[in-house]
């Protein structure tokens, strides 16, 4: 317990980094950020007002601690397109970014952990080898060409899925499902290639141990041993993996969303960057940094959970 | 390292790319961005053996042409981090103190972000082109190269030979430049292999997102961005820059994971 008060104080100040880093991202903006978001020809008035707002002839750092403060009140100011909370906007685009990311997840680990789980027992096999060409082609296969080529075999060449557009699953779930098949499919596969790598090196530690023996010697099946057994130990760093990654699709959720047009937050930001609306930008990047710190925390917790000797630690 | 056929298959990949982005553009008969609007959206011949774009524009001589700007911004970025990361990561590791805690803070800071939105971040402020790009994708390598090199460091700090320096006089500078640093190189260079593969794949994320090289200097990834638009039409403008891209990723891959095996065992055994 004492553990996790000392990782969630030390969460501050990274969170507080984030906020700075966040809002710097606006003074980067090389010349004066309010004709760069409203154009040389906005008008005077509208220029006047977001100036104010900014309010860009005070120093740094009460401008930031003026947004920090408003921040802190789930204030993340106002987009400068549509006149609507940041905030708002970032929660109604959250939801499918979690549905993508959550059935990304299912997709790599009903293909990763059966394809590790089945080099470790084939070791140097066929098998084996296989799985590991299959990880590294993984790894070096950028996903949006990925998304390219699943919507030209299987929305264009037969026309199985759309290749774009989203459906609530709450509205008609058969058609969600039908929309989040190709995107779900293009992370997941992705996400597979290291969970893969991750799940055979940690069954090839546990497979040699001394209760693995002791398992098969008290006569249980292969399977049960592998799964109930190995798998369990073997556990903590493909959750330590799978965390990671969770965080990581947050970032990484940018481009597939950008190409099957899934209104969630990477696209919101992407769209947000074209339209030069930096409050939408910086409340974006800000709220999906934010879940990336506090899903790394979670994993850490779960792997306490998962394994006795840190809680003892 | 010579034995495995991955290892080789690498090397033979990185060198290819790297003779193409050196040699290539000289070689093609058609310049990257010389139009043809007799010969829009051909498919592969013998003229054009990687077909046409759009404008009638030869996919190979702009594959070649992409394959000098991928590699340019891939070994900016990361040379440009290692030369700050690594450096910081040394200092840290090796004397620790209040400077090592700022220092490792601000680079947890820029570790907490994911990577590719905070290269989006910076290049959404600074503007579109190959050097924000570059500079973005360092800004995302540059704590990995400190993290290693800190921790490297803090493991050659504590070795026999370190002391023995100290015994003889050395000076903390001296300690750090002829005893720490030449021991701490092996899983730096490993590192910066696997991460000119992701800087590469990261900037063509950002040239697919029209946030990094502009057209019509084509890259592989602003290239599968016009692809998009005629996917039911011209397919191979689809599959030729991707190629290039996984067979380039791949091949920095195999190179990353061959060095690791020969420089860096101990990881090798863990990965």
């Amino acid at each position: 317990m004492r553990a996790l008060v000392g990782r969630v104080l030390a969460l501050l100040p990274i969170l507080f980094g984030l906020s700075l880093l966040s809002f710097t991202l606006l003074a980067l903006v090389p010349g004066d950020p309010v004709t760069a978001m409203l154009g040389l020809e906005a008008d005077p008035a509208a220029v006047a007002t977001l100036r104010a707002k900014f309010a860009l002839d005070q120093p740094f750092p009460v401008r930031f601690g003026a947004w920090m403060l408003h921040v802190l009140q789930g204030d993340l100011g106002r987009s400068i397109q549509t006149g609507r909370p940041v905030l708002g906007m970032v929660a109604v685009a959250l939801g499918p970014t979690l549905e993508l990311a959550a059935a990304a997840l299912v997709v790599s680990l009903c293909i990763a952990l059966p394809a590790g789980i089945v080099a470790a027992t084939r070791r140097n096999r066929a098998a084996d080898f296989a799985v590991s060409i299959a990880a590294l082609c993984g790894l070096s296969l950028p996903s949006f060409w990925l998304a390219i080529l699943l919507i030209l075999g299987l929305s264009i060449g037969v026309p199985l899925f759309p290749s774009s557009g989203y459906a609530a699953f709450t509205a008609d779930p058969l058609q969600a499902l039908h929309h989040l098949a190709l995107p779900a499919a293009t992370l997941g596969v992705a996400l597979a290639a290291a969970t893969m790598r991750m799940t055979r090196a940690a069954m090839l530690e546990v497979l040699p141990a001394d209760y693995i023996r002791t398992a098969e010697a008290k006569g249980l099946t292969p399977r049960r041993v592998v799964w109930r057994h190995a798998l369990r130990n073997a556990l903590i760093p493909i959750v330590t993996l799978v965390g990671i990654q969770l965080g990581q699709l947050l970032g990484g959720v940018v481009v597939t969303e950008t190409v099957f047009s899934w209104p969630g937050i990477g696209k919101l930001t992407v769209d947000a960057i074209f339209a030069r609306d930096y409050p939408v930008v910086q409340g974006a990047i800000l709220v999906t940094a934010t879940l990336f710190v506090l899903i790394n925390l979670a994993t850490d917790i779960v792997c306490v959970a998962l394994d006795p000797r840190q809680r003892a630690g | 390292m010579r034995r495995d056929p991955r290892n080789a298959l690498g090397v033979a990949l990185v060198a290819i790319v790297v003779a193409a982005a050196l040699a290539g553009p000289a070689l093609t008969p058609f310049g990257p961005e010389q139009p043809d609007f007799a010969a829009t959206l051909s498919p592969p011949s013998s003229l054009h053996p990687l077909g046409t774009d759009d404008l009638g524009r030869d996919v190979l001589s702009r594959i070649l042409t992409g394959a000098r700007v991928s590699l340019l911004v891939g070994f900016g970025s990361v040379a440009g981090a290692c030369a700050i990361g690594a450096p910081v990561g040394l200092v840290c590791g090796a004397f620790g103190g209040w400077l090592d805690r700022v220092l490792m803070r601000c680079m947890d800071v820029l570790l907490a972000f994911p990577g590719i939105l905070l290269a989006l971040g910076v290049t959404a402020a600074l503007g579109a082109s190959a050097t924000n790009a570059a500079l973005a994708i360092a800004l995302v390598n540059l704590p990995v190269f400190a993290r290693i090199a800190r921790a490297q460091a803090q493991l050659v700090a504590a070795m026999d030979y370190v002391a023995a320096g100290r015994a003889v006089g050395l000076s903390e500078r001296a300690i750090l430049l002829t005893c720490i640093a030449p021991n701490a190189l092996s899983p730096i260079l490993v590192q910066a292999s696997l991460l000119l593969a992701s800087s590469i794949i990261t900037e063509s994320y950002l040239s697919f997102l029209g946030l990094g090289v502009q057209p019509p200097t084509p890259t592989w990834g602003n290239m599968l961005h016009d692809a998009v638009g005629f996917l039911d039409q011209a397919s191979w403008l689809a599959w030729f820059p991707g190629i290039a891209i996984f067979l380039t990723v791949l091949g920095f891959n195999l190179l990353g994971d061959g060095l690791r095996d020969r420089l860096d065992p101990r990881s090798a055994k863990t990965a």
